[in-house]
């Protein structure tokens, strides 16, 4: 036993779980991994997944594996949420509830890290993989490895956040793992070090991907489309990135320190020996802050796509939407200290930050009256896409506004940790963030796809997730002025009861919504040959991505369209385009690659190695890492050409395909 | 853009510069973070030494020294590499080689004395500060010589391609940046802690 103690590190079989609620959910987690293996295997299907998926390159391929990441893990998020409903629903006076409360604070630490890494970071990698270079009108990112390594980095993290289920425990300090509690001496076990590897790996992907996405945009555009002729959801994109490569470096150096503090016993955060733990809270929040805005940017910017489209009306100001898109970025790098006013940094500090929280609310404002002016006379269809965005309008306006009180230092500190701050930062990412992905989403399938959504279920699905929101988070309004702290596995106050049943409720009817789009993907699937986009523009589009056809071919555009104008496609279907026979050319594309992949499972291996303090399954990481990536890299052979005769045969059958 | 094969080989130059570029700008902010965490905690001793106390400003006066001229040898190599003389590029590139490996030695023995006399990174906050930022130093220049020396052997194998050329570039670019951070851990850790400033 001994040399097995020191050969595997912390690792021994006390590890599995002895929680009935962790274990249940760890071997039905095993169960689906091993009969997706099966069903893979019975289907004959790895050669094909290795060879179309797992290697590929093309970008809108990454995009839809870092959706259906998204997806799967929204619904571990989900369940976290229905337990935590359950358990502050009945968790009152002498009843304790269904939890303990360390699994209590496990669920809902997992939760929050889940959502925001790999659920909205997932969703908006994908969209952004999905639409950018279509809509740039370039066919392929710059450059595509990158890309690759950033999408199997992103997955190596999602499985170590969810190899608690079956070796050790999660990290019960929260979604920011506060230290002391997040130090050794507080948090003894491994689910803190599970939190930070997860976040160093997904986190240096998306920093990978940034300088990617920066690059693509500011270097790749098509012929003609100047900076002030881009699409808006390339440009709020662009500024998103932009944040990225500025604040993700400061959470790849605090995730670092404080596992430096864990294990080598250094004295950053810790509570003696000369730490400070408060430079830990405003490292953290100097990347977190900016984060919100880096997920919310790209929704606004796909909402502005969707409410030109849907009203058939040029979108109102675009000048101004960009100056507000960079606005928010230059002040959300200067707020962060409203996350802990009551820090105590003393009344001119909390004075100046309160009021540049302030002022980023005139940007928003004024990005949210651009979409109003935009509907205002136009010929608004109410396609689902335009419902999340009333959903949107709705509860972002009045989430913002419990933002302006919150900005408030005095009122901030009647309401600090309290479950209003927890109501409204809900607010803003679900009804922000996520209803602009599912606006997206719907919006941009039958790119990828070829065939639409199903509008029905699409609709109720936006209604539901709406009504549900309003019932969920409601009462957390309300709750959180009565006094209810954030987090709690217990209270005494009978009186707080309906309003968390209220609470659950809401939840539920979220989930009848989640289930609405299951149902709508899966019978869209099934009758896609009634939804099939035979022209390519199933909205009547504006923007460039809706001139090629779909689903859209690997390179994107046989041939690369010259820009004139910011809403180009809409100009070119109103000039009734010439039939003069298009020019071919040859195009380069990457040739497919294991490396990605080959490369993130030995980064899992150094972040496995490093939770369970394993210094040889650690060097082993690092160093295969290191080979395969200097293989890689001093590889000159990673391209292969398509001839124009090829171009124009495939280009043939698509038009054949649609019209037979 | 990539109609012909010359243009997509200068846009693949093009990219990556930018790109590196930026990747350098985020190692910037990376560095920012810890020079701030640095300049936090620098007087919490904990009633251990301070950097006055501590650092040998001759041995890091050389240290200076040598890096400064690694990135001079690095920029005649880049001169070497423009005249496309493979001789004089891995002459010069084998200079900047040797130049950082003994700088880098010199690091790790000031860091085994300090650790040898009961100093630490346990020892106090300022202490893991210290050992943190300029080890992330010393990890940057460990990952410069095994870049340098890849490229030295691909250079030796394939001579100059566009391929080799642009790495080369962009090798040059991040051992300069290293350079820069140099001199400000030389300033604000170094002179500044000596002066107990």
């Amino acid at each position: 036993m001994n040399i097995f103690a020191n050969i595997l590190g912390k690792l021994s079989l006390d590890a599995i779980p002895h929680e009935m609620v962790t274990l249940g959910a760890g071997i039905g987690m095993t169960l689906g991994a091993l009969g997706l293996v099966a069903l893979v295997t019975y289907l004959k299907r790895w050669t094909w997944l290795w060879r179309e998926w797992i290697t590929s390159l093309d970008p809108k391929r990454i995009g839809v594996m870092y959706i259906i990441v998204a997806v799967v893990m929204m619904l571990r998020g989900f369940a976290d949420v229905i337990m935590m409903r359950l358990q502050q629903a009945t968790s009152v006076g002498n009843s304790h509830g269904v939890f303990t409360a360390d699994t209590f604070q496990q669920v809902f630490s997992a939760h929050g890290t889940i959502m925001i890494f790999f659920v909205a970071m997932g969703l908006m990698f994908g969209i952004m993989n999905l639409v950018i270079p279509l809509q740039i009108g370039a066919r392929d990112v710059a450059f595509p490895f990158l890309n690759s390594v950033s999408f199997w980095l992103f997955f190596a993290g999602m499985i170590i956040i969810n190899l608690p289920m079956i070796l050790g425990e999660f990290s019960a300090a929260g979604w920011l793992a506060y230290p002391p509690l997040s130090e050794i001496q507080f948090s003894p076990g491994v689910g803190v070090d599970y939190w930070i590897w997860s976040l160093q790996l997904s986190g240096i992907g998306s920093l990978l991907s940034g300088i990617n996405f920066i690059v693509t945009i500011l270097k790749m555009r098509a012929p003609g489309m100047t900076l002030m002729k881009m699409p808006v959801f390339s440009w709020s994109v662009l500024i998103s990135m932009i944040m990225v490569i500025f604040a993700f470096p400061i959470l790849t150096v605090t995730l670092t320190l404080l596992y430096l503090d864990r294990t080598m016993g250094m004295h950053f955060f810790t509570a003696g020996d000369g730490g400070n733990m408060m430079m830990y809270i405003n490292l953290i929040w100097a990347w977190g802050h900016p984060e919100v805005y880096i997920l919310v940017l790209p929704a606004f910017g796909i909402f502005s796509e969707v409410v030109a489209t849907f009203s058939r009306k040029r979108l109102f100001g675009y000048r101004s939407m960009i100056w507000a898109l960079s606005a928010i970025a230059f002040f959300s790098f200067i707020v962060w200290l409203h996350h802990f006013f009551t820090m105590g940094a003393g009344a001119h500090v909390n004075a100046f930050f309160g009021i540049m929280t302030m002022v980023i609310g005139i940007p928003t404002g004024v990005k949210i009256f651009n979409w109003l002016f935009t509907m205002f006379r136009g010929r608004i269809k109410f396609n689902s896409p335009m419902i999340w965005f009333m959903g949107f309008v709705f509860l972002f306006t009045l989430g913002g506004m419990t933002g302006v009180m919150l900005a408030v230092p005095g009122i901030d500190y009647q309401v600090h940790n309290s479950l209003f701050l927890v109501a409204h930062f809900h607010t803003m990412i679900i009804s922000g963030v996520v209803f602009g992905f599912f606006a997206g989403l719907t919006y941009w399938f039958p790119k990828v796809f070829g065939f639409t959504l199903h509008e029905g279920l699409g609709k109720i699905a936006a209604w539901l997730w709406s009504i549900g929101f309003v019932l969920a988070f409601g009462p957390l309004f309300v709750l959180g002025l009565m006094g209810a702290t954030r987090r709690l596995d217990h209270y005494v106050d009978p009186s707080w009861q309906p309003l968390f049943i209220v609470a659950g409720v809401g939840a539920a009817i979220i989930g009848l919504g989640v289930t609405c789009q299951l149902l709508q993907l899966f019978i869209s699937v099934r009758q896609r040959k009634q939804h099939l986009d035979t022209t390519g523009d199933p909205w009547n589009g504006r923007t460039l991505e809706w001139s090629t056809v779909s689903p859209a071919p690997f390179y994107n555009y046989a041939v690369i369209p010259t820009v004139t104008h910011r809403d180009e496609f809409w100009e070119m279907k109103r000039a009734k385009a010439s039939n003069v026979e298009p020019q071919y050319v040859d195009i380069h594309l990457p040739k497919n690659t294991g490396a990605g992949i080959i490369i993130a499972c030995f980064a899992f291996l150094v972040g496995f190695a490093a939770v369970w303090h394993i210094p040889w399954l650690a060097i082993i990481g690092t160093v295969g890492a290191i080979i395969v990536t200097i293989r890689r890299l001093t590889t000159d052979d990673t391209e292969y050409t398509i001839t124009a005769d090829e171009i124009r045969i495939l280009e043939q059958q698509h038009v054949k395909g649609h019209t037979a | 853009m990539t109609s012909t094969h010359l243009t997509a080989k200068q846009s693949t130059n093009e990219n990556t510069l930018l790109g590196f570029w930026l990747y350098l700008m985020t190692d910037c902010i990376l560095f920012g973070s810890l020079f701030a965490t640095y300049i936090v905690l620098h007087n919490n001793t904990f009633g251990g030494p301070g950097g006055d106390k501590l650092f040998d400003m001759p041995a890091i006066l050389v240290e200076t020294l040598l890096l400064l001229t690694s990135s001079f040898t690095c920029g005649l190599a880049m001169l070497a590499v423009r005249q496309r003389n493979v001789r004089h590029t891995l002459l010069w590139f084998g200079f900047t080689f040797i130049l950082g490996a003994i700088f880098l030695a010199m690091e790790l023995t000031e860091f085994r004395h300090l650790v040898l006399e009961g100093n630490s990174w346990q020892r106090s906050g300022f202490l893991s500060a210290f050992f943190t930022l300029v080890g992330t130093h010393g990890l940057h220049i460990t990952i410069g010589l095994l870049w340098l020396g890849v490229m030295g052997w691909q250079l030796w194998k394939r001579g100059f391609t566009n391929n080799t050329v642009r790495r080369l570039t962009v090798f040059s670019m991040f051992w300069h940046f290293l350079d820069i951070i140099w001199i400000f851990i030389f300033t604000f850790v170094y002179l500044m802690g000596d002066l107990q400033l």
